[in-house]
Order: structure tokens, then C-alpha cells, then sequence
């Protein structure tokens, strides 16, 4: 078991000819990702890697492979028009890496999404991967994962292999990691992501990557003092960012106190949640939680 | 992408919202002109970016169109400082001259996102003409919120509701409720993240004013307003900000000694933290982005050493789509092109390709420092120091 990808995917990829689309496709192949379909307009009827058919419309592809999970590249100007597609189309899982989707584009869609069955995870993510269920939905590298029992969820991309990277070498597997985005809006957050590593049983400990700016590490501390009985260890980056400064992603700009990294640590300890002192140290951290179970 | 004042007030007026008559002034005799125009009386604000103006004397009432010149002539040109600007100040490239109203009462007003709710909303308040996060942390009662439905839009009611809420009556509910219906046009209109009216004033016969307007568009959303983008005022920003910014990189300007160059907005928020925790203080925020080139990185590191505060520089690339080796060669091309001595550098190089990147920089006669973690980083930061 894992959470959102795993050996049940049967993934469909939206803008699969494009260069970064086609790039990613085939890596994601390569790790073992069931990938069914593509969609790009226009192109219906070509087949991508000589073995992936490529559909006009989401749902022509939903109906001839049965696709479950899209993954999208669309450029920003037409993403929110493929989101609403993937959804509109019976997509269960929607996966968004594109980044540089105007905010009030975001906020229709996943006012939408809200409103209907689906999942969306993202914008601007690196992705999902399950390793063990050799699931790679995204744009990580595949070759830093391991299959194992921990569950790691992060606003940001390369901050997640780093964590990744600290893990996995020490002999601590993943059961699934997910990015959920640097936009200040976007579809599930760090609460959904929790409830489903709660529920999961192949999960034993959560890993938690949060950055400075808005509410959403909060927000996750509330659901984890409620809803989490599983061991939760939490970074928080951007301790040396000054307020009011946009640090790369759209999201991570202090506004107010709630942004500050120390106050969302202080959040997450009074929730329960062990606190990861540095960047250095997610990896030591996690065993010494793994020790106790 | 902020504008200035009388940017957003264009903005709004082009909306409907009530604004004071005016103009905006490059010189000093465009600032008489104008104040001549408007009768002599008039108050003249310095068009900056930072908020604080008024304490920092860039906000002055004058009675006549000499005075007006006189302080359009000390303004124009110069370095204005305020509560929310460094020591060195932003320069002042233009004045807006305006009427003086008669000010009854002042409101705040404003339209943002809200990223918790993932939804736009309408915010209010009583408290007027002082700072919102102030008035936020100290008395939150005094601000009402009214999130709008993406699909309904903002709704008549909800402004009815807002303005009831704030004690408003008769015709000045009615004036009011109409400038929150023209401030949601512009704000969707014009992808604004953040729309501000503060203060808006009511005057003493009741009509309702925007003294004063902020406006930040999204950058995401330039791609379809072109004729916003060339409101942008670059003098605003650092000239290295300008610079990172018109090479597509994300780069924020810090007080400290140690460069950092990063992929990936996280990992150089981590980095920068490493730093501080290794008891140094980052020069810069940098991501150099996941589909950098040669040429990209290059430019990046030429970017850090033009900053005459960096001593030492720290480079962090977990390369995935970006590859170590083309890294490497973006340090070594930088360096070749430097006019002045390369600082020395703690690398620490992972994923695709690290093994070539490294090999590449321990062959240069640069002055590199190989890491393997962050503990590598932190102990050779301090070597550096």
C-alpha cells in the first residue's frame, strides 16, 4: 500500500509531446510507472515511445485506457483548462507540476475540484512516487527513493530529495512522498496528506517539510493534535528569511506573524509533532523517531 | 509586480472608485502646473514602493503652487528613507500632486487572496490609515472578512454586509458598497494579488474617496496584461534584483557574506539556514531554477560575486533535471569572465551527474572546498570565514 500513486496507477500524462512532458514521461517509464496515455490536442492518434497512444481529449483517453492519474506539463496559460479536463474527464488523482499558474486561475480551479470527487496535488510540484509500488508520478529522481514505511510531505521539490536523500542511505525506505506546492493556492495540503498517511497501513512515521509564509503548517498541527496517532517529524525552512520578501516560491513570503518559521514550529510542538532542528538533520531525526515505535 | 500610487489609482478609477483629482509630476514644473490647476492647495506624495512615506517626509500638504514646486524640487530626484526602506532609501522618480479632501473618516479597504481558504476576500475595517498587520494583531475585531465565491463572484450583498458592518448608513452605505463592487472589478480584472485602499475616506458630505491605493499584480499573470508590465519601474528595485530578475531567476538580496546559489526555492531556504546555523549570515537568496543551462548558471554566479559583500560563497545543487556537470562549468565559465578574484567556495554537488561536476571543479585552480552534507558546509563555511 501507499497513498495517491501506487501499482494500481494508470497514468495518462496531458502535454506528454511537449519537451519537458516527453522528458519526464520516459524517466517516469524508466522507474516502472504504469503510463497508458497521452494527451496533447492535435495529436491524436500518435503513439509516444512506440508504445504510449496519444488522445486529443482527456476523455477519449479515460475511455480507451482506462486511465486513473494524469500528470500534468501544460504550460500556465492553458493549465487550468487541462486541470478542469482531467476532472471533467473522471481522473481520479490529478497531479499538476506546471508552475506559473496566475493565483486567480488556481483559486476556480480548485474551487472545482473541491466540489467533485477528485484529487488535485499541486501546482508547482515536483510530484507523487510510491516506491514500492513503483509508482514515480513526477519529476523527482527516482534513483534517491527507497520502498519502505515512511511517509514524507513537503511544500517544496529539492528540499524533498535532500530529505530523501538523508533517508535512504541510512536504511529508512519511503511508502510514498508527496510535494504539494509552493502556491500560496493549491489542492491538497499537508491535512489531506495527513489523513491518508493516518490511514495508510504501510505507513509508520510522517516526515512534514514546511516553509515560512501563510497558515498551512498550522493548520497541519490543529489536524495532528486531532487526527494523528502515528509519529510526525517536522522541519520548518526559512528561519533566516526577512519578513515581507518573497523567497522563490509564491508561497513563502512573511506576512504577519503566523508566516514566521518559529511560529509554526511552536504550533507543531504543542500538536506533538518532533521537531527537526536543521536541514541536517531529517535523516537522524527520523531514526531516532523510527527507534521508538 | 507592485505599481506605484498613482498606477493603482488608475487602476481603480478605470473600475469606479472615487479618487482625488490629479496628477502625477516628473518635474518639478509639471508638479506647479498641476498644483496651479488644482487651486493652489494640494498635497504632494512621493511615488515609491515602500509603505511608511509619510514618516519618512514624502507626503506634504502645501497651500500654494510655489510651495508645491519647491517641495516637488526637493523630492524629485532624491533617496526618500522611511520606517520601511534600508538606510540607503528608494529613489523618487515622480511626485503625485493632489486635491486635499475633507476627511470625516477613514476606512480600510482592501481585496487579496487568501491562501488559507484558497479563496479571494473582501477585508475591512474601522481603523483606517494605520498599519493593517498592526491593527491585525492588536485588535482583530476591528476587521470583518468576506470571502468571495470564484464561481458568483463578489456578490452585491456582501458589500451591503460589509459596509453595515462598519456602522455605515443611507447614502454613504450605498457609495460604499459600490466602491467594493468597482475595487473586486479591478482586482479581477487586472490579476492583482493584492488591491488596498487605506485610507478610504469618507468626507464630510458623505461621499466615498480613495485617499490612498496599493496595488501588486501577479507576475504569473503578466503574460496576458502586457500593458501592465510596462508599468514596472525597475529604479525601485536593487540593480542586482533587476538584473537576477531579467534572467528568469529568483533572487532576493540579503545583508550577510556568503553566496549562495541553490536549485529550488526549499533547499535554498535550508541552505540559507545551515548558514546561519554554521554562526554566518547568507548574502542572498538565489534559485537558479530546474532548467538552468551553462550560460543561466554563469550568469547566476557572476550575479553573487558582483555583490561586494560576498567573501565566500556557498554552492548547494541536488541536480535532477539540472545536471551537476553543467553546474560545474557555469562556476568555471563565471570565473574565466571575472574581472576581479574569485571568493573561495564550499560545493556540495548530489544527484545527476554529481560524481562529473565535482571532478570538473577539484581539476580547476579554483579555490574549492568538496562537501558531501551539510555538516561538510558548515564546517567549510567557517574554514572560509
Amino acid at each position: 500500500m501507499s497513498i495517491l500513486v501506487g501499482k494500481n496507477t494508470r497514468l495518462l500524462v496531458q502535454g506528454i509531446t511537449g519537451r519537458e512532458g516527453s522528458f519526464h514521461t520516459a524517466r517516469c517509464m524508466e522507474y516502472g510507472t504504469n503510463v497508458v496515455a497521452g494527451v496533447t490536442p492535435g495529436r491524436g492518434g500518435q503513439t509516444f515511445e512506440d508504445s504510449v497512444p496519444v488522445f486529443d481529449t482527456v476523455r477519449q483517453a479515460v475511455q480507451e485506457t482506462g486511465a486513473n492519474t494524469s500528470l500534468i506539463f501544460v504550460p500556465p496559460a492553458f493549465a487550468a483548462d487541462a486541470l478542469v479536463e482531467a476532472v471533467d474527464g473522471g481522473i481520479e488523482t490529478v497531479i499538476s507540476i506546471t508552475e506559473g499558474i496566475p493565483v486567480l486561475d488556481s483559486v476556480k480551479v480548485v474551487d472545482y475540484v473541491k466540489r467533485s470527487s477528485a484529487t488535485l496535488v499541486g501546482p508547482n510540484c515536483p510530484g507523487v512516487i510510491s516506491p514500492g509500488g513503483k509508482a514515480k508520478v513526477g519529476i523527482m529522481p527516482g534513483h534517491v527513493y527507497a520502498p519502505g514505511r515512511v511517509g514524507v510531505v513537503s511544500r517544496s521539490g529539492t528540499l524533498t530529495y535532500e530529505a530523501v536523500g538523508q533517508l535512504t542511505p541510512i536504511g529508512i525506505g519511503q511508502s510514498t512522498c508527496v510535494g504539494i506546492g509552493g502556491d500560496p493556492v493549491s489542492g491538497s495540503g499537508f491535512v489531506e496528506m495527513l489523513r491518508m498517511f493516518e490511514d495508510d497501513p504501510e505507513t509508520d512515521a510522517i516526515v512534514l517539510i514546511g516553509e515560512i509564509g501563510g497558515t498551512k503548517e498550522q493548520e497541519a498541527a490543529e489536524f495532528i493534535s486531532s487526527e494523528v496517532s502515528k509519529p510526525v517529524a517536522a522541519l520548518i525552512v526559512g528561519r533566516s528569511a526577512p519578513p515581507g520578501r518573497r523567497m522563490g516560491h509564491a508561497g513563502a513570503i512573511i506576512t504577519g506573524s503566523a508566516g514566521l518559521a518559529s511560529e509554526k514550529v511552536k504550533a507543531l510542538e504543542a500538536a506533538g509533532a518532533i521537531t527537526i532542528p536543521t536541514p541536517a538533520d531529517i535523516g537522524t531525526t527520523t531514526r531516532d523517531i523510527l527507534a521508538t515505535l | 509586480m507592485k505599481l506605484h500610487e498613482y498606477q493603482a489609482k488608475e487602476l481603480l478609477a478605470r473600475a469606479g472608485v472615487p479618487i482625488p483629482k490629479g496628477g502625477v509630476a516628473y518635474t518639478v514644473d509639471e508638479a506647479r502646473a498641476q498644483a496651479t490647476e488644482l487651486g493652489g492647495s494640494v498635497v504632494v506624495k512621493a511615488q515609491v514602493h515602500a509603505g511608511g512615506r509619510g514618516k519618512g517626509g514624502g507626503v506634504k500638504l502645501v497651500t500654494t503652487p510655489d510651495e508645491a514646486a519647491h517641495v516637488a524640487s526637493a523630492l524629485l530626484g532624491s533617496q526618500l528613507v522611511t520606517p520601511q526602506t534600508g538606510p540607503e532609501g528608494v529613489p523618487v522618480g515622480s511626485v503625485l500632486i493632489e486635491e486635499t479632501i475633507d476627511i470625516a473618516c477613514e476606512l480600510y479597504l482592501a481585496m487579496l487572496v487568501d491562501g488559507g481558504m484558497g479563496l479571494p476576500i473582501v477585508m475591512v475595517s474601522e481603523a483606517g490609515g494605520m498599519d493593517i498587520e498592526k491593527v491585525a494583531e492588536e485588535t482583530p475585531e476591528k476587521i470583518l472578512r468576506e470571502p468571495i465565491d470564484p464561481a458568483l463572484g463578489l456578490m452585491p450583498y456582501q458589500s451591503r454586509k460589509l459596509a453595515a458592518g462598519l456602522g455605515l448608513k443611507g447614502d454613504t452605505l450605498k457609495a460604499f458598497s459600490k466602491v467594493v463592487a468597482s475595487l473586486h472589478r479591478a482586482f479581477t480584472d487586472n490579476d492583482c494579488s493584492l488591491a488596498e485602499i487605506n485610507p478610504l475616506v469618507i468626507t464630510g458630505d458623505g461621499s466615498v474617496i480613495a485617499a490612498d491605493a496599493k496595488i501588486t499584480i501577479d507576475d504569473d499573470a503578466l503574460f496576458r496584461h502586457r500593458d501592465l508590465s510596462e508599468m514596472y519601474d525597475p529604479a525601485q528595485d536593487l540593480p542586482i534584483e533587476v538584473t537576477a530578475r531579467e534572467h528568469g531567476m529568483s533572487y532576493v538580496k540579503l545583508d550577510g557574506d556568503v553566496g549562495c546559489l541553490v536549485n529550488g526555492a526549499g533547499l535554498a531556504m535550508a541552505t540559507m539556514d545551515v548558514t546561519v546555523a554554521a554562526g554566518a549570515a547568507p548574502a542572498n537568496f538565489l534559485d537558479v531554477g530546474g532548467g538552468a543551462d551553462e550560460e543561466k548558471v554563469a550568469q547566476a554566479v557572476t550575479i553573487i560575486m558582483s555583490d561586494p559583500g560576498v567573501k565566500r560563497v556557498l554552492i548547494n545543487i541536488f541536480g535532477g533535471i539540472l545536471r551537476c556537470d553543467v553546474v560545474a562549468r557555469g562556476v568555471l565559465l563565471a570565473a574565466e569572465r571575472s574581472q576581479t578574484p574569485v571568493p573561495p567556495m564550499a560545493v556540495r554537488m548530489l544527484g545527476t551527474n554529481a560524481q562529473e561536476g565535482r571532478a570538473i571543479l577539484d581539476a580547476s585552480d579554483l579555490n574549492v572546498t568538496l562537501v558531501d552534507d551539510f555538516a561538510g558546509a558548515t564546517a567549510a563555511i567557517r574554514e572560509m570565514a
